[in-house]
C-alpha cells in the first residue's frame, strides 16, 4: 500500500486510525467497567448485579448512557458559568490522552514517544485541575471541600508516585514505555520487574498511589458520599456528571494499564498474543481496584496523608537506592537476597516509626 | 504484625463472597437472593397481607355480620360498614357496604383478631400496585369476597382449626336442640289434679 500512495496521506490515515481507535476504545472501556465494577461488587456483597437488560446485563451501560443523556442539565445559579461548564470537558481531555502513549501489544503504541512515561505523569497530574475548576466553579461548600481534599491527595500522591516509577527508568535507562516493555523480554517474556525486589515494592506503591490518584475506594475522600455529599461533582447532573465519571473510570483503566506495562512486562509473555497478555494483565489490577472497593472502608484524611508522606516516601526513596545497588552489583542470588533484605528492614523499621503510641491496657483516671 | 495484614484478610473475606457467588449454592454461602418477578420463594403460612372478608359455598353467604367490631378496632379507620336491611325496613345479618381502603391499611390483622364470627382474614395478596390510588385502592364488598377453600389453601392450619371449631359448635348446638326437641316430647305431662 505504502507504494500506492503518497507519504502524507498514509502519515494522516495511521493518525486518523490511531484516534479514532482510542476514542472508541477509551468510552467503551469506561462503560464497560461500570457494569464490571457493579457485577464484581455486586457478586462480593451477595447480590447478582445488573442482569436485566440484555443477557447478564450487557446493554446496561447503554441504557444508562441514554438516562444520563437524557437527564436535565443543572447548572446552580451562583456557578461560575463557564468554570462549570469546561471542568467535566477538561477532565476527558487528560484522561484520552494518555491513551497515546500506552503500548498494547508489540507495535501497538499509538505514539511511542521517547519520554512516554513522563507525558503519563505529567498529563495525568492535570486532572487535577480540572476536579478543582468543578468544585471552585459550582461555589458549593462540598464541591470546594471535595476540591480541596482532591488536590491534596492528588499532590501527596504525585510524589511516592513518581518516584516509584524511577527505579524502572534507572534500570532500563529510557522513559519510553515500548522500550521498558522491551527491557522485560528475557526468560520467554516473563522477565518482569515485579519479580525483583525493588520492583515488587515500587509496583505495590505505584499501584497504591495510582488507586489514589484516580481517586478509587479506599482513596476516594475528594467524592466521600458519607461526608460531603458527592465532593467536587455535587452540582454537576446530567451528561456532564458521566463526563466525570467516564474520567475516573479511564484514569483508572490506564493507571492500570501503565502498571501492568512498567511492573508485569506490558505485552510480553509467552505463547498468547501480546495485546492479549496486556488486557489481561490491564483487567487482573482494575479487578484488583474494584476488590478494594468492595472490601475497603475509607481512609481518614490524616491518615491518607501519613501513608503517603511518612510511609511511602521514605520507602520509594530507599528503592530508589536498592535499585541502584541492583544496577552495579554482579548478577548472583547475593544481589537478590542483599536487596530484599535491605527493603524489608526499611519496611519494618518505617512501620515501628509509624505506629502511634498505643497502650496495652486502657487508664482511667477516675473510673474503676 | 506487618502493615498490611488485616486488609489481605479483609480481601479474602470478600474474594470468597465472590467466589462463592458462583460455586455455591444459595445456603452453603453462595447468592441466596431470588430474582423475583420470575421466581419467588414459598409463601410463609403466617404471612400476612391485606384483609379479605370469607363466604362459604357461595358468595351470597358470607359470614360477615355487619357487626361493626373490626371498623371500631381497626387503629387506622380503614374499613367503612354499612347494614344491609330488607324491604319492611328490618336490620339483616350482613353489610351492604363493606369497604376497606387499601391505601390506609396497615396490615396490621386487628381486624382478623377482633372478628367474633371468622369473617374476615389476612391474605398473601400483596401485588395489588397500580396506578389509581383514588378508586382502584379502595376495594368494596365484593372485591373482597373469597371463600373458604381459598383459605384452606394459602393458611392450612388456621382455617382447619378454625373449621374444626365451627363444626363441633355447630354439632353442640344441633345436639342442644335435638335435646330441646326431645325433653319437650318426652317431658311427663303434670298430672291432673286429683280432685
Amino acid at each position: 500500500m505504502a507504494g500506492f500512495l503518497p507519504d502524507w496521506v498514509l502519515v494522516i490515515k495511521s493518525v486518523l486510525i490511531s484516534i479514532a481507535a482510542i476514542a472508541f476504545l477509551g468510552p467503551v472501556t469506561m462503560m464497560y467497567l461500570t457494569l464490571l465494577e457493579r457485577k464484581v461488587v455486586g457478586r462480593m456483597q451477595n447480590r447478582i448485579g445488573p442482569n436485566r437488560v440484555g443477557k447478564w446485563g450487557l446493554l446496561q451501560p447503554l441504557a444508562d448512557g441514554v438516562k444520563m443523556l437524557t437527564k436535565e442539565d443543572i447548572v446552580p445559579t451562583p456557578a461560575d458559568p463557564i468554570a462549570h461548564f469546561l471542568a467535566p470537558i477538561l477532565i476527558v481531555v487528560p484522561a484520552l490522552l494518555v491513551f497515546a502513549v500506552i503500548p498494547f501489544g508489540r507495535g501497538m503504541t499509538a505514539v511511542d514517544l521517547n519520554v512516554g512515561l513522563l507525558f503519563f505523569i505529567a498529563i495525568s497530574s492535570t486532572t487535577t485541575l480540572a476536579i478543582f475548576m468543578a468544585s471552585w466553579g459550582s461555589r458549593n461548600k462540598f464541591s470546594l471541600l471535595g476540591g480541596m481534599r482532591s488536590v491534596a491527595q492528588m499532590v501527596s500522591y504525585e510524589v511516592p508516585m513518581v518516584l516509584s516509577v524511577v527505579p524502572v527508568i534507572l534500570i532500563t535507562g529510557s522513559l519510553s514505555t515500548n522500550d521498558i516493555v522491551l527491557a522485560q523480554g528475557g526468560w520467554g517474556g516473563l522477565k518482569w520487574f515485579i519479580f525483583t525486589p525493588w520492583g515488587l515494592l515500587a509496583f505495590i506503591i505505584f499501584y497504591l498511589c495510582g488507586v489514589a490518584e484516580c481517586n478509587r475506594s479506599p482513596f476516594d475522600l475528594p467524592e466521600a458520599e458519607s461526608e460531603i455529599v458527592a465532593g467536587f461533582h455535587t452540582e454537576y447532573s446530567g451528561m456532564k456528571f458521566a463526563l466525570f465519571y467516564m474520567a475516573e473510570f479511564m484514569n483508572s483503566f490506564t493507571i492500570s494499564a501503565l502498571a501492568a506495562t512498567l511492573f508485569l512486562g506490558g505485552w510480553q509473555g509467552p505463547v498468547l498474543p501480546s495485546w492479549l497478555w496486556f488486557f489481561m494483565k490491564t483487567y487482573v489490577l482494575i479487578f484488583i481496584m474494584i476488590w478494594f472497593r468492595g472490601t475497603l472502608p475509607r481512609f481518614r484524611v490524616d491518615q491518607l496523608m501519613n501513608l503517603a508522606w511518612k510511609f511511602l516516601l521514605p520507602l520509594t526513596l530507599i528503592n530508589i537506592f536498592v535499585a541502584g545497588f541492583w544496577y552495579f552489583a554482579p548478577n548472583t542470588i547475593v544481589r537478590v537476597l542483599m536487596s530484599a533484605g535491605v527493603l524489608s528492614l526499611s519496611f519494618w523499621g518505617l512501620q515501628k516509626l509509624n505506629q502511634g503510641y498505643a497502650p496495652e491496657k486502657r487508664v482511667y483516671q477516675f473510673g474503676d | 504484625m506487618i502493615f498490611g495484614t488485616g486488609i489481605i484478610k479483609g480481601m479474602l473475606v470478600t474474594l470468597k463472597a465472590f467466589l462463592a457467588s458462583y460455586f455455591k449454592g444459595p445456603h452453603e454461602g453462595g447468592i441466596f437472593t431470588v430474582e423475583y418477578p420470575e421466581k419467588r420463594l414459598a409463601e410463609k403460612e403466617r404471612f400476612r397481607n391485606f384483609p379479605f372478608l370469607l363466604y362459604d359455598q357461595t358468595p351470597e353467604n358470607l359470614r360477615c355480620v355487619a357487626c361493626d367490631i373490626c371498623a371500631k378496632e381497626c387503629p387506622p379507620k380503614c374499613i367503612y360498614i354499612v347494614r344491609d336491611f330488607d324491604k319492611e325496613g328490618r336490620p339483616l345479618k350482613r353489610p351492604a357496604i363493606f369497604d376497606i381502603d387499601f391505601t390506609v391499611c396497615m396490615n396490621c390483622g386487628i381486624c382478623e383478631e377482633a372478628c367474633p364470627f371468622d369473617a374476615i382474614f389476612m391474605d398473601h395478596e400483596f401485588e395489588i400496585a397500580g396506578p389509581d390510588r383514588q378508586n382502584k385502592m379502595l376495594y368494596h364488598r365484593d372485591d373482597l369476597l373469597k371463600s373458604n377453600e381459598y383459605f384452606n389453601k394459602i393458611r392450612p392450619t388456621d382455617a382447619g382449626a378454625i373449621d374444626a371449631r365451627r363444626r363441633e359448635a355447630e354439632e353442640k348446638k344441633k345436639a342442644a336442640a335435638a335435646q330441646a326437641v326431645k325433653a319437650k316430647t318426652t317431658q311427663p305431662q303434670p298430672e291432673p289434679p286429683k280432685t
